[in-house]
């Protein structure tokens, strides 16, 4: 309830005042934004190439049960078993299912933020099994018993040092400030669990229908060598995910990395359309494929902010936000920060619990600017302000909004409060940022501007009878 | 299937909520997005992406300049030689220089071949490998189904790459390419994929574009996370 809104604010307070955290996450930032451009400076027309993304998009939304079809059909006809899960619950019994039925112990797993959404891992801690995140940012905050920072770059809050802190502690390693020898540290002890786990888990950045395959986006490895050596694969995505054509991905795969990362193309892009099939030398035995609606539907179902489920995660939206960059990932206290998860949060989980999210905006529009398939994003947030007032008015602003509207409309009665107000206002300096201060919520970060001692109209009399209006002479 | 799916649930409810129709507002109201140009029924195509993606020039060797470039930027080592004896030496430099002990590669002309002459012990993945034997080795020598100038990628799948583990695990990955495999951007590779497998396709494709990397560490690129630190393409012809 209320608590959600409350942390978020105690979190958000706590960072602004962080400094030293706020010029870590400026400066990976500013690193991202100078690739970035430079990268989409080589596209022909990166405005034109985004508008054939939103269209494609479009069509794969608004035509989901016929794409969605055909993916599972192709999927399942190849072998491969998928699951369509209503719930996150259901998401979860179901792999967990067949962990057990598989006897499954040791999990080794690449980046899926639909995974984090349903809190899988736990679930599998639960049933006994021990679960490695295998992507580097995750290793370290699983390590850390931490969500992610950034949906695409976990850990992105954390300096080198202390990232060998961490390494020292958990793992005995030796203390280096060498990024080069974190990773390689990493690399060791995720090569033994490769090769020894009995699942690999993955999310998926694509699903093409028309072929039946998942495709997904990777620099390290990691998501390959997952899929590769377990004999059990588990992919778990939105059904959102859907992409209608093969060759689509020959537009949406540079655009993700460039838009995403800064980068022209990541290192690895596969596509994965079965489990091992006949006459092929390796690959999982089982491919499972779990499709999550776990309230997209609801979104869906919402004509105006359908368009929200265009996203394809990429994060520009949060590398160029002046909020996320003061507040910073772990405030918002959702799987999905920034400004995608401030507009889809209150639709996956709950309006009222979470529109404070929609209010933490500066409605600058860098958001909608920087998103590669075009969603509208500050205007959705502005839908979802006005949604929730429309659901749950608050009392004392609707008070004050009919106050106002009185006083506007009474010309002799507002300029007797306007009179008022500067007799009064030299007052207000007395209580000015203290306790007492009725002002207090804007005073206690900024100043209050002095009331002009004339109001408007007095200023246009005395104008008038100095000088003359300039006529049409 | 023992578990209870939930599919007629979920369709159900994605057909009610597709009953009302969503606006069309393609690219947000941002003022260059404009009015959308093109209509519902026909969303833009691989054609079309030509146009917008960064450019490629359409003879061989201008594709080939630029693929070069990219694999430099990428730290991908590329060398284009002349015949596959060009080729075997390039192998027996590379093994020279890098000490190694043990290749791993597959069956298939002219790869098989060349890594053979290189006279070190040889795993073969096609009939089946042990995960601790491959990853003992110190390089895999694989073919590969397209090289991308646009992008300095190079497509492999299971049936090209000797699995879907061979182009990943050892940390040495080389990629013997022909003249005749180099397309100029994603959607023709895709093209041609499709034409050589469909409806059979290989269970795994992957674009590689340069060796394994993370910037997890504030930022900072690192070669060789999870997959090879190191990746040589040879174009032969």
């Amino acid at each position: 309830m209320i608590t959600f809104a409350k942390d978020f604010k105690r979190a958000a307070a706590r960072v602004t005042a962080d400094l030293r955290h706020r010029g870590l996450i400026q400066r990976a930032l500013k690193s991202y934004e100078v690739k970035r451009d430079e990268f989409k400076g080589r596209y022909q027309n990166w405005s034109e190439a985004r508008q054939a993304a939103a269209e494609i998009k479009w069509d794969a939304i608004n035509h989901l049960d016929r794409y969605l079809a055909e993916f599972i059909a192709k999927l399942e006809a190849r072998g491969t078993r998928v699951h369509v899960a209503s719930t996150g619950e259901q998401a979860r019994d179901y792999i967990v299912q067949v962990a057990k039925e598989n006897a499954v112990r040791t999990i080794i797993k690449s980046k899926s933020m639909t995974a984090e959404e349903v809190e899988l891992n736990e679930a599998l801690e639960h049933a006994g099994c021990t679960v490695f995140e295998s992507d580097l940012g995750e290793y370290i905050v699983q390590l850390r018993h931490e969500k992610p920072y950034h949906l695409v770059f976990p850990a992105m809050h954390l300096t080198r040092d202390e990232i060998s802190d961490l390494f020292q502690k958990e793992l005995g390693s030796e203390p280096t400030n060498s990024p080069e020898e974190l990773t390689m540290i990493a690399r060791r002890v995720m090569r033994q669990n490769y090769c020894r786990a009995d699942m690999g888990i993955s999310g998926a950045n694509f699903a093409v229908a028309e072929t039946g395959m998942i495709s997904i986006t990777e620099n390290e490895g990691n998501a390959r060598l997952t899929t590769a050596l377990p004999k059990i694969h588990v992919a778990i995505l939105g059904i959102e995910k859907i992409l209608p054509k093969l060759e689509d991905l020959a537009l949406f795969l540079p655009m993700l990395a460039t838009a995403g990362a800064g980068q022209p193309l990541t290192c690895y892009n596969s596509l994965f359309g079965g489990p091992r099939q006949p006459g092929e030398v390796d690959g999982p035995e089982q491919f499972h494929v779990v499709l999550l609606d776990n309230r997209r539907t609801e979104l869906l179902a919402d004509a105006e902010q359908r368009d929200s489920l265009h996203c394809i995660r990429c994060g520009a939206c949060l590398n160029v936000c002046p909020i996320f960059k003061n507040v910073g990932g772990h405030s918002y206290g959702t799987t999905y920060q920034g400004p995608i998860g401030s507009v889809i949060t209150p639709h996956l989980r709950g309006l009222q619990n979470w529109k404070h999210l929609s209010a933490a905006s500066s409605l600058c529009g860098a958001c909608t600017e920087a998103c590669p398939v075009g969603i509208d994003l500050h205007h959705h947030l502005l839908h979802n302000r006005r949604n929730a007032m429309k659901e749950k008015p608050l009392w004392w602003e609707k008070i004050a909004y009919a106050g106002f509207v009185f006083l506007m409309r009474r010309p002799l009665l507002y300029r007797i409060s306007g009179k008022l107000g500067s007799i009064f206002f030299p007052l207000h300096k007395l209580v000015n940022g203290g306790p007492l201060d009725p002002l207090i919520s804007w005073t206690k970060t900024r100043e209050f501007p002095p009331l002009a001692k004339q109001s408007f109209q007095e200023y246009w009399k005395a104008k008038g009878k100095k000088e003359a209006p300039h006529g049409l002479s | 299937m023992a578990y209870p799916d939930h599919r007629e649930e979920v369709f159900a409810r994605i057909r009610e909520a597709l009953r009302e129709p969503a606006p069309h507002r393609h690219g947000g109201y941002s003022e260059d997005a404009g009015e959308h140009t093109h209509t519902d029924e026909h969303p833009p195509d691989a054609e079309a992406f030509r146009a917008w993606l960064p450019a490629v020039g359409p003879r061989l060797e201008e594709q080939v300049a630029l693929f070069a470039q990219n694999a430099a930027q990428l730290k991908a080592d590329f060398r284009r030689v002349a015949t596959l004896e060009e080729a075997g030496q390039a192998l027996a430099g590379l093994s020279r220089e890098n000490g190694w002990k043990r290749v791993a590669t597959h069956r298939e002309t002219p790869v098989a071949v060349l890594a053979e002459k290189l006279g070190l012990p040889c795993l073969f993945t096609d009939a089946g490998y042990a995960t601790a034997e491959l990853e003992a080795c110190d390089a895999a020598i694989t073919g590969c189904d397209a090289l991308i100038a646009q992008t300095g990628s190079v497509l492999v799948t299971t049936r090209s790459a000797g699995g879907r583990a061979l182009s990943v695990l050892p940390p040495h990955h080389v990629v013997i390419a022909e003249r005749g495999q180099m397309v100029p951007d994603l959607a023709t590779a895709l093209q041609s994929v499709r034409k050589r497998y469909e409806p059979d396709w290989p269970s795994f494709l992957s674009f590689i574009t340069g060796p394994s990397r993370t910037g997890d560490i504030e930022r900072i690129l690192v070669l060789g996370a999870h997959g090879p630190k190191q990746l040589t393409i040879l174009l032969v012809g």
